[in-house]
């Protein structure tokens, strides 16, 4: 599915991801864990496009492709998608609006039939019901005046509308109390698949209790220093992330192969 | 092509019989504007004594004005001597002889606004067939007005068959002296539409379709006056969603609403015409005013526009609130890409008591675009419980463009309630990203983006006509991203 290969990355003259090999398989999802600053987020960003974030070497193939040499939008219609750790309020477009357009603008790309509005709201609505979403809010516009935690549910939604095969979710547990990541967390477990890969970006372990990952990296400096199962994860949590430093630096290691 | 060449020489022909009496070949004058012209002109149109008079005195009032210099934009000097003040409505002849002679980039805009092919043509000045359609549109159309009382003509036939309403009702609302492009406008002025809604009528269609086919090279010092008597209801759209070929430069243009006791009339307008190339290299001065007067107690005029079009814009469609509880609303969606430059906005004078008036601006900035949004809103003494409420919201694309906004606001009743809310904002790099990496492309984000932003005007104005207005937007803004 995704094979990254010592990724250099900068944000401006400064230095972030400094050589990132990772590779994952159809169907596995991967926990990108680390301090503040390591460089989790940048990561995020350079597999969706993100033009703030400038590749300087290395590689990333996605089914085969050279995933860097696409647009944020063909990235997108290739199937990657990013649930973003602050989704952007946009006035004035209704939210049913915008899915309704980023779906039918993908199934173009990819040769499919247009869906209607009939046809489209029916779609919605189905998924709707897993997110515990009330149907109003397909005609609020997108994000604005929804809380934390409704706006993390809309990212969800968009990514069970969309059926990416590789989602990155960054941070998507920050600002969400307990009930609201339980809902998350459904949403995310029901749409896993055996041709879908998710990356999950966290800060904290909390949301590895609800989606359980097949591994863990630990990003700390540009690099990843760590890689395991799930338990992994409660090291870290046990720990902090203040340990890392003295470990020997472990780039290149693989995992998932 | 013969069944073609006779239909032309059909449609020739009528025009004649509209009012042109002088073979075609001597049917201009030469450039440059005095007495002589004015009279000329008014002879050329058959026009009665009064009217002459009218344009006369107008013109006399120009001689002694001077272009308003307070606009927030900047063009050359206009040499007023250096325009041909008549010459007949256009013919076949002037235009390209067919869609292979238009520029190929205006077609490609027709194709995505999704404008029918018939229609292309005429847009673009070619009218072959479609003349041959409008024809016989406007004679259905004009059956079916004509039952209910209903006047819709052009202004040279309203001044044929109704001199008394021409009589009574022009310059009564945008009076000669009014302004510099008003005068020129009242001496020189070609042709326009005139609308008379008889008391207690509801005009049965918006009256569009019509005008979207027909009053094109009305010239460019249009005239329209449109009358609401009393209880009665009339919506008109105005413009065209697609640019138009036009040869001429300046546009000073004069229209004049008025609604008596209990009418109402809503006008919408939206402006494409050719705005100039990206380098600001021609395009049209749209130098308008427009005013309707509230005339009536409980009366109500809405302006809707969408301005997109012209190189330069100075129009503030305006409504004087004269009778008591009348109301006013201005509703504006103004975008400048490129060289383009607006200077837009309204004015709502409160004369009457527990008059209400609403403006909501939007205003569009993109590329070396330019614009201010110039608001007036005057409670007079006498304006007992007059309320404005104006929001005005600008939204820039880039960091070359400019957005100002100029509020004048006089009160001279304590007991109004005048409410000003504005704001600026940028179309967010997250906005975008966020909607690219959904699939969107980066135009149609920037699309959507700005249609959310104009939501609230849109919703005013008529169905179809908000449809093509989003398209219109999009098309507008490509090459601002990026």
């Amino acid at each position: 599915m995704l094979i990254i290969k010592d990724l250099h990355a900068s944000v401006g003259d400064k230095p972030i991801l400094k050589g990132i090999n990772l590779e994952i398989k159809a169907g596995e999802v991967h926990a990108i864990m680390g301090p503040n600053g390591s460089g989790k987020s940048t990561l995020s960003n350079v597999l969706a496009g993100r033009e703030n974030a400038t590749v300087t070497s290395g590689s990333v193939l996605y089914q085969g492709k050279d995933l860097l040499a696409l647009d944020v939008e063909e990235r997108a219609r290739e199937g990657v998608f990013l649930a973003f750790q602050y989704p952007v309020e946009i006035p004035g477009v209704g939210n049913v609006y915008l899915l309704k357009a980023a779906l039918n603008a993908q199934r173009k790309h990819r040769g499919l039939p247009e869906l209607d509005a009939m046809d489209f709201l029916a779609l919605v609505k189905d998924k709707m019901k897993l997110m515990e979403m009330n149907e109003t809010m397909l005609y609020r516009s997108v994000n604005e005046g929804f809380s934390g935690g409704e706006k993390k549910r809309n990212e969800i939604l968009q990514m069970a509308v969309l059926e990416p095969r590789l989602a990155i979710l960054d941070e998507t547990d920050s600002g969400l109390d307990i009930d609201a990541l339980k809902i998350v967390a459904n949403g995310v477990n029901s749409l896993r698949a055996p041709d879908r890969s998710m990356i999950l970006v966290t800060h904290y372990q909390r949301l590895l209790d609800y989606i359980k990952p097949d591994y863990v990296h630990v990003l700390a400096e540009g690099r990843i220093v760590r890689s395991g199962g799930p338990e992994l994860a409660h090291e870290l949590e046990k720990q902090g992330y203040a340990w890392i430093g003295d470990e020997p630096a472990g780039a290149g290691v693989k995992h998932g192969s | 092509m013969t069944n073609t060449t006779s239909t032309l020489e059909e449609i020739i022909s009528q025009e004649y019989q509209h009012g042109f009496e002088t073979a075609v070949e001597a049917d201009a004058i030469p450039r440059g504007l005095s007495e002589e012209t004015v009279r000329v002109i008014s002879a050329k149109k058959n026009e009665p004594e009064f009217l002459l008079e009218w344009r006369l005195a107008a013109y006399r009032r120009w001689l002694e004005m001077t272009p308003p210099d307070w606009a927030s934009v900047h063009h050359p000097a206009i040499d007023y001597q250096d325009i041909i003040y008549y010459s007949a409505p256009k013919s076949q002849k002037d235009g390209p002889k067919s869609l292979d002679e238009v520029d190929p980039e205006l077609l490609k805009t027709y194709e995505k606004l999704g404008i029918p092919l018939h229609e292309r043509a005429i847009l673009a000045g070619v009218a072959v067939d479609a003349v041959f359609d409008s024809v016989s549109v406007a004679t259905t159309f004009k059956d079916k007005l004509a039952e209910k009382g209903i006047i819709f003509c052009s202004f040279s036939e309203a001044v044929q068959h109704h001199p008394e309403l021409v009589r009574q009702y022009l310059g009564s609302v945008v009076p000669v002296q009014d302004n510099f492009y008003a005068a020129l406008n009242s001496a020189v002025f070609s042709d326009g539409s005139f609308v008379y809604i008889p008391p207690g009528v509801r005009c049965p269609m918006e009256l569009s379709t019509y005008f979207r086919i027909n009053a094109k090279n009305t010239g460019q010092f249009e005239r329209t006056l449109i009358i609401a008597d009393r209880d009665a209801y009339v919506s008109y759209l105005e413009g065209c969603t697609a640019p138009m070929r036009d040869e001429n430069q300046l546009h000073a243009a004069v229209v004049e609403l008025v609604a008596l006791e209990n009418a109402q009339i809503k006008y919408s307008t939206v402006q494409n015409w050719y705005p100039g190339d990206k380098e600001g290299r021609g395009g049209i001065y749209n130098f308008v005013t427009k005013r309707g007067d509230c005339r009536g107690a409980h009366s109500k005029i809405s302006w809707t526009q969408v301005e997109t079009g012209s190189a330069i814009t100075w129009k503030y469609p305006s409504v004087i609130l004269r009778g008591d509880h009348s109301v006013g609303e201005f509703y504006s969606v103004a975008l400048t890409n490129h060289r383009q430059q607006a200077d837009t906005g309204t004015k709502m004078i409160h004369m009457g008591k527990n008059t209400r008036s609403t403006v909501i601006s939007k205003g569009i900035s993109a590329g070396h675009g330019h614009q201010a949004y110039r608001g007036l809103v005057r409670i007079a003494r006498a304006a007992t419980g007059a309320r404005n409420y104006t929001q005005c919201d600008s939204l820039l694309l880039g960091d070359k463009c400019a957005a100002h906004t100029f509020p004048y606001i006089e009160v001279k009743n304590a007991s109004a309630k005048v409410e000003h809310e504005a704001s600026t904002s940028r179309i967010g790099e997250d906005q975008l990203f966020f909607c690219r990496q959904r699939g969107l492309s980066a135009e149609d984000a920037v699309s959507m983006i700005v249609n959310g932003f104009c939501k609230e005007v849109f919703k005013e104005l008529p169905m179809e006509f908000a449809v093509e207005a989003q398209k219109l937007l999009g098309v507008s803004l490509e090459g601002s991203v990026g």
